[in-house]
């Protein structure tokens, strides 16, 4: 306590008294550092600290350089130091206001550009190609008075969403995907595991045995055992999806390490998928 | 002092003038610029300590500038010049804020 206040004491007396002693030979005669040689250079800018010395009456080095710093000394170093440092701030300067001007591109290197470019016109080539596709329904509309084109046009997406929503048979590519069970092991949860894998991977019409699987479709594990409950209505194994999509990527998807396929064979059942030109789903849901 | 003038005095005619970057330093003002930074604070740390030489602070000042460009061109000419100027500026920024620290320390004596 009283030593630090003794240290902090010292320097305020003497400045109180007028000049600090280390400093005080006057403002710009002597050049306290010649630019030759001598005087006590550190290593660098002064990136090593040079050895604090401590000195003992009282004239703490620091405090006299801080108070020698804001003192105007006129010499040939110092001013190549001024305008060292009015070339730093002018390119901040410049640099800032450059870089307000234009944000991003002119700057920017040229792989990043490339990548720009690449994306817009990829996004260009989207909008174009959507623009076209409007304009064939806009002059098909336009042309027929009897709206046919409309007609048309809507009982397409009838079809296309009925068969989503499951009301509608449909065929096409994809898997047969059948489980053996010969131990009893299967329960709803597997088979909710494979029908969200089927959805991940793609399926866009899933029939499980009887049951068209939609949007609420549902599995429960019936009370007395043997077999699996699908929206109500009793599944006894083996269990049989057929699932409309791209068939390698459904197959593949069932087959990863890890997957249904292994989880199941894990428990005891084992499931077997076979890829199909044509599929057809003739289960439908009452609307 | 005098250099503190001059550092207000070129951000002021900075800003008066606004001067246009030629093209061609576009990609190396900016690492120069931190790299001058670090030369001005280790001046600063060095001034506190009470071992500024003007020779040496010039000196370190060209250097600093001249190979940060430096490397960022030759980064650029070799493909990795985005990487390394990251890497310049991470550098230079530890040393800026190790100086500082240096500052504050004998400023604030804390």
């Amino acid at each position: 306590m009283s030593e630090q206040s003794e240290r902090t004491g010292a320097p305020e007396a003497s400045s109180a008294e007028g000049e600090p002693v280390g400093e005080g030979s006057g403002e710009r005669g002597a050049p306290e550092v010649s630019s030759g040689e001598g005087g006590p250079v550190g290593e660098g800018s002064g990136e090593r600290g040079a050895p604090e010395s401590p000195t003992g009456g009282g004239e703490n080095p620091g405090a006299a350089g801080r108070k020698g710093l804001l003192r105007p000394r006129l010499n040939r170093g110092q001013l190549i130091v001024a305008v060292l440092c009015a070339v730093l701030g002018f390119a901040v300067a410049a640099q800032v206001r450059s870089n307000d001007k234009d944000t991003k591109f002119a700057t920017a290197r040229q792989d990043e550009l490339v990548g720009i470019l690449g994306d817009l016109s990829q996004r260009s080539d989207r909008l174009r190609s959507d623009i076209r596709d409007l304009d064939a329904t806009k002059s098909g509309l336009e042309h027929d008075a009897q709206g046919q084109a409309a007609l048309e046009d809507a009982r397409r997406r009838a079809t296309t969403y009925g068969i989503l929503a499951g009301t509608l048979p449909a065929t096409g590519p994809g898997i047969e995907l059948t489980i053996n069970d010969p131990q009893g092991r299967v329960r709803a949860a597997s088979l909710l595991d494979t029908l969200e894998e089927l959805r991940d991977a793609g399926a866009e019409v899933v029939q499980v045995g009887d049951v068209r699987v939609g949007v609420s479709t549902y599995f429960t594990d019936p009370s007395g055992g043997g077999g699996v409950m699908a929206d109500g209505h009793l599944l006894t194994p083996p269990y049989r999806f057929l699932a409309i999509g791209d068939p390698h990527t459904l197959a593949t998807a069932m087959n990863i390490p890890g997957g249904v396929l292994r989880t199941l064979h894990n428990s005891g059942a084992d499931g077997v998928v076979a890829q199909r030109e044509k599929i057809t789903v003739q289960a439908v849901r009452s609307p | 002092m005098i250099a503190l003038i001059g550092l207000a005095a070129g951000v002021v005619l900075g800003f008066v003038f606004h001067p246009g970057v030629p093209l061609w330093l576009q990609p190396y003002l900016p690492i120069a610029i931190v790299a001058a930074l670090d030369a001005m604070f280790g001046g600063l740390r060095a001034r506190l300590d009470g071992v500024f030489d003007d020779k040496v602070f010039v000196v370190s000042f060209l250097s600093n500038t001249i190979i940060a460009a430096l490397i960022v061109f030759f980064g650029d000419q070799l493909g990795v010049g985005s990487q390394l100027s990251t890497g310049v500026v991470v550098v230079l920024g530890i040393r800026i804020f190790s100086n500082v620290a240096a500052i504050r320390r004998k400023l604030f004596q804390a």
